[in-house]
């Protein structure tokens, strides 16, 4: 009874409440059972199959938590969490503020500006394969585009994503090429949902754009950056398309993040309850960071 | 003469001001613009201008012969029966099950569902592959499409139910109310009246579904073997396994992009207006 009082608040008819909403579910029970086999008992499979050893090919047996113990000591792992965190810092931070800047321009009105933002969001629809082929061919040290750029305006030539030393900011850089558009879509959204009256008596009050920009746009969309900040960090912790074709996790294991050994652990090397354990882990590590962003959001709301 | 002055300052200072603003404007669609121009230029090269040590920009003369190569030599045509079967059985199953889900859940405001797909969409796409893969080889699906397609659900379903959920409750409730009222089942409510008002949303939802399971790479590269490849592992496939040859390999690229970039091009309204309000992507 007083389990639905908070829905009864709903605006309008008096139609709501718990007779009302139950005659809803022949819609979601379709749909809920496809979830279902597809999606949660893939994760229930995976705990299940956490604590078990397992390769393909040999024996089936229950070894409790080894799989999970394992991981602290496992020096390719831990490896790959510092890569994973040092690449998702920086394929957070370059299109946040890129993506911010983005939308500021083409939050104002000039001409062409449909077709603008269409090239700008082209990068984020391309099929990520594609793309990440175009840009290995551009980083090839010797016949790529790109080291012909850089000496032809003295610049030295880079190793790009063929050096252990630059392979990872190599990859940001096509992260965020990727991904500033995503940024800029969902900042974009915040600043035309704004009032205008802050931003004409700051005018009339002579401010300059750089202040207008610091004292009222960002405070402003700062919601609309949080969300953004936390689909970002989601999916530079899973980055797997670009990485995986532009350098497979190479030179050596020096790009190789979680997600990438991850999949040599369960698809090269076939250790299924190991990788399972891994996922596990991993599946935590993205829950707890995207959880903390979003309470930092929570806060900002209450202040 | 002094009002004269500082009336040419303000001007000079907004000539300044737009240049400035023109070029930021071009500063931040110029990387876009220019990658995909190489790629068409790799891909209407011959091999020596590819692999020259000063690039050649504008193809002279253009040449047709890598497209005509990544049909011949690789079976491009299977591998895009795959993607258009994969992609397209996998959006409409979706959309099948996920408009009414998006209706139900939006009516009875079952937000604890909403963040089940929530969750969905935090999870990495190789978190599913490891059961899955096991269950397909145990139930004897591999070498057919049918394991590619029904885990291309585990990106569609997600983003058809969370664009139609947003859809439903910004619906006015009246007009179903209303023949809900005079008589009308629910059911013919959601089929008479409330599918008709969403139907911007359903193309929103069919779009973004079709976009990211067009492009999905991951699921492809475990599950299908040599006969059942979708395109980008087709196209991944033309490097791990062949020499390398340049002109051939953008050609196959342009290909398996070019039906999404042509979508954005004459969609951009439908889907700026998807991804806004949910920054969905799947896999």
């Amino acid at each position: 009874m007083n389990a639905g009082a908070g829905e009864v608040r709903a605006p309008s008819t008096g139609m709501r409440g718990k007779n009302y909403a139950r005659k809803y579910w022949p819609f979601v029970v379709p749909a809920g059972l496809v979830v279902f086999a597809v999606i949660v008992f893939p994760w229930i499979f995976t705990l299940y199959m956490s604590v078990h050893e397992w390769k393909v090919g040999g024996a089936f047996t229950f070894v409790g938590l080894d799989n999970y113990l394992r991981l602290p000591n496992d020096e390719r792992f831990l490896g790959a969490v510092w890569r994973t965190l040092y690449f998702t810092v920086l394929s957070v931070a370059f299109p946040v503020i890129l993506g911010v800047a983005a939308a500021v321009c083409f939050h104002r009105n000039f001409p062409l500006r449909g077709l603008a933002r269409t090239i700008f969001i082209l990068p984020m629809m391309a099929t990520p394969v594609a793309i990440a082929l175009v840009w290995t061919m551009m980083f090839h040290p010797q016949a790529g585009v790109l080291n012909y750029l850089l000496t032809s305006v003295g610049i030295p030539p880079s190793m790009w994503s063929y050096d252990s030393a630059t392979v990872i900011p190599t990859l940001v850089l096509v992260e965020t090429w990727q991904w500033t558009p995503l940024v800029m879509l969902i900042v974009l959204g915040g600043l035309a949902s704004l009032p205008t009256d802050p931003f004409e008596a700051a005018r009339i009050d002579g401010a300059s754009a750089w202040d207008m920009f610091r004292h009222l746009t960002v405070p402003l969309v700062w919601p609309h950056i949080i969300v953004a900040t936390v689909i970002r960090t989601i999916d530079s912790l899973k980055a797997f398309d670009l990485i995986f074709v532009i350098s497979g996790g190479g030179p050596g294991t020096s790009s190789e993040t979680i997600n990438l050994y991850l999949y040599q652990t369960a698809f090269a090397f076939y250790n299924m309850g190991y990788a399972a354990a891994m996922t596990v882990v991993f599946f935590i590590i993205i829950l707890l960071i995207s959880l903390v962003l979003f309470s930092s959001r929570q806060q900002e709301k209450w202040q | 003469m002094k009002a004269l002055l500082s009336m040419k300052g303000y001007q000079v200072r907004r000539l300044v001001g737009r240049v400035f603003f023109g070029l930021s404007v071009f500063a931040l669609v110029s990387p876009a613009i220019l990658v995909f121009l190489w790629m068409l230029s790799l891909s209407l090269k011959n091999e020596v201008d590819n692999m020259s040590f000063v690039p050649v920009f504008i193809p002279n003369p253009p040449t047709l012969a890598n497209f005509i190569e990544v049909f011949e030599r690789n079976d491009f045509l299977t591998y895009t029966i795959n993607s258009v079967i994969v992609s397209f059985g996998a959006t409409g199953l979706a959309l099948l099950l996920g408009v009414p889900a998006g209706f139900g859940i939006a009516k009875a405001r079952a937000h604890k569902v909403a963040a089940l797909i929530m969750i969905a969409r935090v999870t990495p796409g190789l978190s599913y592959l490891i059961p899955l893969f096991l269950m397909f080889q145990w139930l004897g699906l591999t070498g057919s499409l049918a394991p590619l397609l029904i885990t291309h659900l585990v990106i569609t379903v997600p983003i058809v139910v969370w664009v139609m959920i947003g859809f439903f409750e910004g619906l006015p409730a009246e007009l179903e109310e209303a023949a809900l009222v005079d008589g009308a089942t629910i059911w013919q409510a959601f089929i008479h009246i409330a599918m008709p008002l969403a139907r911007p949303g359903i193309v929103v939802a069919m779009i973004l579904a079709f976009i990211f399971s067009w492009n999905n790479f991951i699921f492809g590269v475990v599950l299908a073997g040599r006969a059942t490849r979708t395109l980008p592992v087709a196209v991944y496939n033309v490097i791990s396994f062949e020499q390398v040859s340049w002109g051939p390999l953008a050609a196959a690229a342009l290909l398996v992009t070019l039906p999404v970039l042509l979508l954005t091009l004459l969609m951009q309204k439908e889907i700026v207006a998807g991804l806004t309000a949910g920054g969905v992507k799947g896999g």
